[in-house]
């Protein structure tokens, strides 16, 4: 199994099964919509997603599923997750039995605590929600997060998320965005291909 | 909105395939999960100067959208389970008084308040049946974001061609998806038939011809004096009590769907020319249920696919000629059993039928649809409706 991540998609060039998966109000429904729009509209593949929520506004657990494929999607519930973004522990609990024993799980590492995990899984932490503070607002934690995935999993090109979050943020907010994305892109660089396995 | 690429979730679909067909009032009482259709209408409203009226419930929210409708405007009302329940008084109102509008219903889990937030069919045969006395209604079963809105626009198409409601039989799963929308440069239109004769020779419910036609509408507020009622009522739309009246006054309601059945009815069909099995299927089901035919195909076994877009009236032609073929329908529905026995009754003992239940408010996965495809190759010749053991109890 190559440890590249670019290797890793092109190994795997089919449908990704995705979830991003955190607390109501952390913008994880809009990151669906932003990849999905990213990959459907600007990169022209296929990509279909569902979300499911509590009945709270916020702090209630929340997540959005999200399909990318070269064809057309029909089933339109993931399975099996290629690709885990976890965004609070709760999330991280409870989805983490769902990833594929390859699977990739990006999550917030000042927010999530790892357990023993199975050894195949690759692990990309990013302390997300302090890079939102550092660069003035909590709630681009989101959007610094789909720059970290854009690196490191490849399933959209940057490109196309470059032109995907404009168009789905408020227009003061379009440089603010960019630049969180950016913030998660460039981390990329900062972390090891092949991280070390963490035990808690 | 602009013609081009979306993106855009079914409920928003829904929103823009109404204001895209000319759709100008709104009435509603909110409700989960399909208030995003009320969301994306209120904001679009103000630049296509459209009405909405949040009423003090559906049975209220259903008298509105029929006002309106009267009034000239092409009008709609979005629900879920409860809603519509509430909404059954009125249905049979717009029906007596042939009233173009369009009801969407993003079914949820019930009975009562159920599952707001999961998906289900289980409103499938309230749409045909849950208002009193005789009529016959149209629903379409829209499986994606995008035919959210191309069916939004069909329903009000028929609405306004038949003088009838039409009820856009959507779920949660289909509102809550998204997904690209293509919004197409031109849009087909329909428009009720206006009267343009003398004012006081109007007649509301003078039909040519006699039975199959659809009454004229005027422009309500320049004139035009007459009269509806709920009540029976004869061709000035005066309430007559006698059996003559009756048949002249519901009889059309069902003749005018039963006779342009051909033209109503429409479904999409895959490999069912060959096939052993047939899955029937409509709604979000569907797309699990082509998942499935892939998988048995795969594994050889011929398969075809039969998916009623419009649902009511049901595609009895084809079913019944289907099923003097094949050896079995296999019908999965997320509910206990609604379509599957419109589907036996239209097979007549023809062929087997293997009912797939879901473990209500979950969608089938593809697996469980397989196994009753490879059911439906081995069961031997059976009178009864064969029901598939749902997966989780053993």
């Amino acid at each position: 199994m190559p440890n590249s991540p670019e290797l890793w998609v092109i190994n795997l060039n089919r449908m990704f099964e995705i979830k991003f998966a955190g607390y109501g109000g952390q913008g994880l429904i809009r990151s669906g919509v932003i990849v999905g729009k990213a990959a459907s509209i600007y990169d022209n593949k296929f990509s279909t997603m569902n979300q499911s929520f509590g009945p709270e506004a916020r702090g209630g657990a929340c997540s959005s599923q999200l399909l990318v494929s070269e064809t057309k999607v029909l089933y339109p519930y993931v399975t099996k997750l290629d690709i885990l973004v976890a965004m609070s522990r709760e999330a991280y609990e409870k989805f983490e039995p769902e990833l594929k024993d390859t699977g990739m799980l990006i999550y917030d590492s000042d927010l999530v605590k790892l357990k023993k995990m199975r050894p195949k899984i690759k692990l990309y932490p990013i302390p997300a929600t302090r890079f939102a503070e550092e660069l003035g607002n909590r709630i681009i934690a989101n959007v610094v997060m789909l720059g970290f995935f854009t690196a490191i999993t490849k399933v959209v090109s940057k490109q196309a998320m470059e032109k995907a979050i404009p168009d789905s943020v408020p227009e003061r907010f379009k440089d603010l965005n960019l630049k969180a994305f950016n913030k998660g892109f460039q981390h990329e660089k900062q972390i090891p291909k092949i991280p070390k396995f963490q035990n808690s | 909105m602009k013609a081009g690429t979306h993106r855009l979730s079914g409920n928003e679909a829904c929103a823009e395939g109404a204001i895209a067909a000319g759709c100008r009032f709104l009435g509603v009482y909110p409700i989960v999960p399909a208030l995003e259709v009320v969301e994306r209408f209120l904001k679009r409203c103000p630049e296509i100067g459209a009405t909405f009226v949040q009423m003090e419930d559906e049975i209220s929210v259903l008298a509105a959208v029929l006002g309106a409708s009267w009034t000239g405007k092409k009008a709609m009302t979005v629900t879920s389970g409860p809603g519509f329940s509430l909404m059954m008084e009125h249905l049979g109102l717009g029906v007596m008084l042939e009233t173009p509008c369009v009801i969407v219903d993003v079914q949820r889990g019930g009975p009562s308040e159920g599952m707001p937030n999961s998906p289900s069919q289980g409103d499938m045969m309230q749409a045909r049946w849950g208002s009193h006395g005789d009529y016959e209604i149209v629903a379409l079963c829209p499986n994606s974001p995008q035919e959210m809105f191309d069916f939004t626009i069909k329903a009000f198409n028929l609405s306004e061609k038949y003088r009838i409601p039409v009820v856009v039989m959507a779920d949660e799963a289909v509102g809550h998806m998204t997904d690209n929308v293509v919004i197409p440069n031109k849009i087909e239109l329909v428009s009720r038939k206006y009267y343009k004769g003398k004012k006081d020779k109007y007649l509301p419910f003078l039909r040519e011809p006699a039975l199959t036609g659809i009454p004229s509408m005027v422009d309500i507020g320049n004139g035009y004096k007459f009269h509806v009622t709920g009540l029976t009522h004869d061709e000035r739309g005066y309430p007559i009590m006698n059996a003559e009246c009756q048949e002249f006054c519901v009889r059309p309601l069902m003749e005018k769907i039963r006779k342009n059945v051909d033209e109503i009815v429409e479904f999409e069909e895959k490999d069912t020319n060959n096939a052993e099995i047939v899955v029937l299927s409509y709604g979000i089901t569907s797309r699990v249920a082509e998942k499935a035919m892939d998988l048995a195909t795969k594994d050889g076994i011929k398969v075809g696919f039969l998916r009623p877009i419009v649902v009511w009236p049901f595609p009895e032609k084809k079913v019944r000629e289907l099923s003097k073929k094949i050896k079995a329908f296999v019908v999965p529905e997320i509910n206990y059993g609604q379509i599957v026995y419109e589907v036996e009754r239209c097979a007549g003992g023809n062929c087997n039928i293997i009912f797939v239940p879901s473990k209500s408010g979950a969608v089938h996965e593809p697996e469980e649809i397989v196994n009753a495809i490879k059911m439906g190759i081995k069961e031997e010749k059976r009178e009864e409706v064969i029901q598939v053991k749902i997966s989780n109890q053993q």
